[in-house]
């Protein structure tokens, strides 16, 4: 038998080859797990049974048949912001009960094709607004190092899946940190490829501008390997890049000779929950150890990075969420009188309070008059922001950072203070600003609770953070 | 106050056509507008969860031939906007339009009244966006049919230059003649495919200030237009008159009672926050793609109308028929180019084919006939091989059959007989067969040449020249 929790995809693909196990089986016990122990956890908001079975057994009639595929057989857990045709998709929101996907995401439909299969969807934070996972409608997911604390968000289900070994490996999304900050927590490896390298079609729109979808995985090969999958130019989003996509899981070589490593020292502030300081720390020397150059940079506008993001996040946002309205799709309020009526009272019971705080900042940012003032400056302190990471990208080929400035949170612990909550952001939204990529691994614990690390590379080198990860991961 | 003040009138209008192309400006969605409701439709004109637009290149393109033919500038960096207004008929709750980056601004169109009067109204911007949904109210619910969501767009925006409902009218023949001479639109008035919000103002003469002004939306004949316009502007005169003021706000007209009525106030006024679209990318467009549209241009009708007169010596009245519609142009210009005398190809178009088409309903791309055969059939009028009854004969039989003019009077041998030799035989037989005539005419009657004429064409089966028949008959009477 096999030990099912620590199961990996490269793990699982040497099985399935070799015939030890059939998708149908590693997809049942799956299931079988995932019943008997997410009651613990909630990190799963629906499981697809049936279906996955049926795709379990396609794949093994194609492996059997000879066929091949990177990911044949493997079942994947989705965040339930991304559309699998024929699945609910409610982004952790009420206003979208009842609404069944007709279309794959551009990422879904390549791993589709690369045969994996979408065995269930996981909670996260309505609409993707959040950083604990509690802004779900539906449920308050755990942190399987310790469910007292939250598992991180907004991709808390996946991360919490991930590691607590309820999948093998999961997708989530990520617009200011929201793929990093819960696989930190969770203890699972996180990625935030570069903007406009997985395509954005199908994943449910927060901020068009950062979002992007990742692999949420057990080890850092796992994470390579799902983003050569999912990477590459879609002529249905425009924002997707013509770039190659490089064969990641090749530069994962564990040498770092040759690599320079910048650490900027405006992310690491007072404040910082000391073990967090020493595993990054940590996380440093050995990359020094393992042959990379360590360099104290400087990224001044750091302290500009929470402002400019959420009045750009809140300010898309607005304008994304206006759909919503229960005309042609979701739950639709009863007894409207006219369409306005109608889009009050969906709205209003339909969406949660974080996402009503942030469509109301949005609205007002945007508004005649305060343009300028707010959004105008906002993109100009973008643009600095990204001009300065470019500037920084010069002199080296990654940094190491903090992802969140303590190792979690209690549930319950910011409910009322989404203030402090937005400050918690800081050392993860300006890779989203800047569009380039970051990764989360995990490398330190404070008692049950798990540390991870972040290493941020240039737009379009993900090899570079993938082959530090790996390298960290030896250890 | 005295009764006599003049009141000066100026109008702006905005006019939304929908550009000629295949499928929908950011999805694959056929734009028929016949279908069934909700047929044509997909995630990304439903606004789905998680659908992104990818923008149709024709759309730009068209957008861009457009600002070309009535002379704008080319923005050369150009970006869309997302529009946000909340109403059943838009998808997203916003539309996906431009606002400080349109692909054109600048250029002027040409009008020209009844009474010849010419005149240049400005243009200030032409910008592409998606058109909305169609609503409609049935007894006890209301419907969207999405099928004309997202389909493509150019609004073109004029500067406030027009100063009556006859230069308003004027404008709109000239801009959908512009847009189907470019081959972008087929401005087909009666499926929505030319819409315009009319703004308009009164002034008392002397004053500088322009006065407040009124806006009617979406309005869809050009009648239509006319008539708001002539109804609104004595309205807002009567207002002032009685020593009012207009306020500024949005009206709606009512085609069946004649007037025009409140709907919204300024105080309702939409906020669009405008936001750049963060789905698609700048449009950026270098010299040589804006060259390669340049030169893909037809000429202007206006400007083909002056030279058909000087260059085929036609009559300014006959060129501006011939040019209204570009594919008749065409074939006019093609057989022009062939004939020796241009303006005989002219009188066959406009008296022959124009008839014809309309009689049978056929576009004259359905027509067997080609321009070098009506070439070759004004060519032998122009040598007097036939008449022009012959002729007649010959056209109908192009028309319907085909073939070659010359080859058909062959056959028939329908060739005009100028030989005078000949011709004098049917002369002869003529004046001997109607001494009655013969006798009237040598006593004064000089009508009963005509008879003699006729007889004489009798005779010879129609072939004789009757100019020749004629003078050979005078010459024998005298």
């Amino acid at each position: 038998m096999f030990d099912i929790k620590n199961l990996d995809i490269t793990g699982a693909l040497v099985l399935l080859d070799s015939g030890e196990i059939t998708s149908v089986g590693l997809t049942q016990a799956l299931i079988d797990l995932i019943k008997a122990e997410d009651s613990k956890y909630n990190a799963y908001l629906t499981l697809d049974e049936e279906y996955a079975l049926a795709q379990a057994a396609g794949a093994d009639a194609k492996r059997a048949a000879g066929e091949t595929g990177k990911l044949l057989g493997i079942p994947v857990a989705i965040k339930d912001v991304l559309n699998v045709e024929g699945q609910v998709c409610t982004c952790g929101s009420k206003i979208l009960e009842g609404y069944v996907s007709p279309y794959d995401a551009t990422a879904i439909a390549k791993l589709r094709a690369a045969g994996a299969i979408f065995l269930g969807r996981t909670n996260m934070d309505e609409f993707a607004m959040g950083s604990t996972t509690e802004n779900s409608a539906f449920q308050v997911t755990k942190n399987p190092c310790n469910t007292d604390y939250v598992p991180g968000g907004s991709s808390g289900g996946s991360a919490a899946a991930v590691g607590a070994g309820l999948a093998i490996a999961a997708l989530g999304t990520d617009t200011g940190g929201s793929i990093r900050q819960p696989a930190c927590f969770c203890g699972c490896v996180g990625l935030k490829p570069s903007y406009g390298r997985v395509s954005r079609f199908g994943l449910t729109a927060y901020c068009s501008s950062f979002d992007q979808a990742g692999p949420m995985t057990k080890t850092v090969k796992d994470a390579a390997l799902l983003l050569e999958v999912m990477a590459g130019v879609d002529e249905y989003d425009a924002s997707s890049a013509p770039v190659d996509v490089p064969e990641y899981t090749k530069h994962l070589t564990g040498d770092l000779t040759g690599m320079t490593i910048g650490i900027p020292k405006e992310y690491f502030i007072d404040g910082i929950d000391p073990e967090v300081s020493r595993t990054v720390k940590a996380a440093i020397d050995k990359c020094a150890e393992l042959g990379a150059e360590i360099k104290d940079i400087s990224l001044p506008l750091t302290d500009y990075a929470i402002a400019t993001y959420y009045i750009i996040a809140t300010a898309e946002a607005s304008t994304n969420l206006a759909r919503f309205d229960g005309v042609r799709y979701g739950a639709r309020a009863e007894g409207a009188t006219d369409p306005i009526d109608l889009y009050k009272k969906t709205k209003a019971a339909g969406f949660g309070e974080e996402v009503k705080r942030r469509i109301i900042l949005g609205t007002y940012v945007l508004s005649s008059g305060y343009y300028d003032a707010y959004y105008g400056s906002a993109q100009k302190a973008r643009t600095l922001i990204m001009q300065e990471f470019d500037k920084a990208f010069e002199d080296c080929d990654a940094m190491i950072t903090p992802i969140s400035p303590v190792p979690g949170y209690k549930i319950g612990e910011n409910e009322n203070d989404p203030l402090k909550m937005y400050l918690g952001d800081i050392f993860t939204v300006t890779a989203n600003l800047a569009g380039i990529c970051g990764l989360s691994v995990p490398y330190g614990k404070k008692d049950d609770l798990s540390i991870g690390v972040q290493i941020l590379g240039p737009a379009f080198k993900e090899e570079n953070i993938l082959k530090i990860g790996d390298a960290l991961e030896r250890k | 106050m005295s009764e006599n003040i003049n009141y000066l009138t100026t109008i702006g209008l905005e006019v939304h056509v929908q550009l000629k192309t295949k499928t929908k400006i950011f999805c694959g969605c056929s734009v028929d507008s016949e279908s069934e409701p909700n047929t044509n439709v997909c995630p990304v004109c439903l606004g789905y969860p998680g659908a992104l637009p990818a923008l149709n290149e024709t759309v730009v393109k068209y957008g861009i031939m457009t600002g070309l033919m009535i002379g704008s500038k080319i923005n050369r960096y150009s970006k869309f906007d997302r529009k946000s207004y909340f109403y059943p008929d838009m998808s997203k709750n916003f539309q996906t339009s431009q606002f400080d980056l349109p692909i054109c601004e600048g250029g002027s169109i040409d009008i020209e009244l009844e009474d010849g009067t010419r005149k240049s109204i400005g243009i200030t911007r032409i910008h592409l966006e998606e058109n909305a949904a169609k609503n409609f109210h049935l007894v006890k619910m209301s419907g969207v049919d999405f099928n004309r969501a997202g389909t493509p767009l150019i609004e073109v925006v004029t500067e406030p230059e027009i100063e009556s409902p006859e230069e308003a009218y004027a404008f709109l023949q000239a801009i959908r003649q512009i847009v189907v001479y470019t081959g972008v639109s087929d401005c087909n008035l009666e499926l929505g495919q030319l819409r315009c919000d009319v703004n308009c103002s009164v002034r008392p003469e002397g004053q500088v200030k322009l006065g407040e002004r009124t806006e009617m939306k979406n309005l869809n004949t050009f009648k239509g237009i006319y008539n708001a316009l002539q109804y609104e502007i004595e309205r807002q005169k009567d207002v002032l008159r009685s020593g009012g003021t207009v306020s500024q706000e949005t009206r709606r007209w009512d085609p069946d009672a004649g007037i025009t009525t409140v709907m919204r106030t300024k105080e309702d006024a939409h906020d669009y926050r405008y936001l750049p679209e963060p789905d698609l990318m700048p449009m950026v467009f270098d010299d040589e793609y804006l060259e390669e549209l340049r030169s893909s241009l037809p000429e202007l009708p206006a400007k083909r109308r002056e030279r058909f007169v000087v260059a085929y010596s036609l009559p300014a009245y006959d060129a501006g028929v011939l040019v209204a519609e570009k594919p008749i142009a065409d074939y006019f210009e093609a057989a022009a180019k062939l004939s020796k005398n241009p303006k005989l190809v002219s009188n066959y178009m406009m008296t022959e084919m124009l008839r014809i088409l309309s009689e049978t309903e056929k576009d004259i791309s359905e027509v067997t006939m080609t321009p070098e055969a009506l070439a070759k059939l004004s060519n032998l009028v122009d040598a007097k091989t036939i008449n022009s009854n012959t002729a007649k004969k010959v056209f109908d039989i192009l028309f319907n059959e085909g073939g070659d003019p010359e080859k058909i009077v062959n056959e028939n041998g329908w060739a005009q007989v100028s030989d005078t030799g000949a011709i004098e035989g049917f002369v002869d037989e003529a004046i001997a067969a109607n001494p009655k005539s013969v006798e009237d005419y040598k006593a004064g009657k000089v009508a009963a040449i005509k008879f003699l004429v006729g007889q004489v064409m009798r005779f010879s089966k129609g072939k004789a020249n009757p100019q020749l028949a004629e003078s050979l008959l005078l010459e024998k009477l005298q």
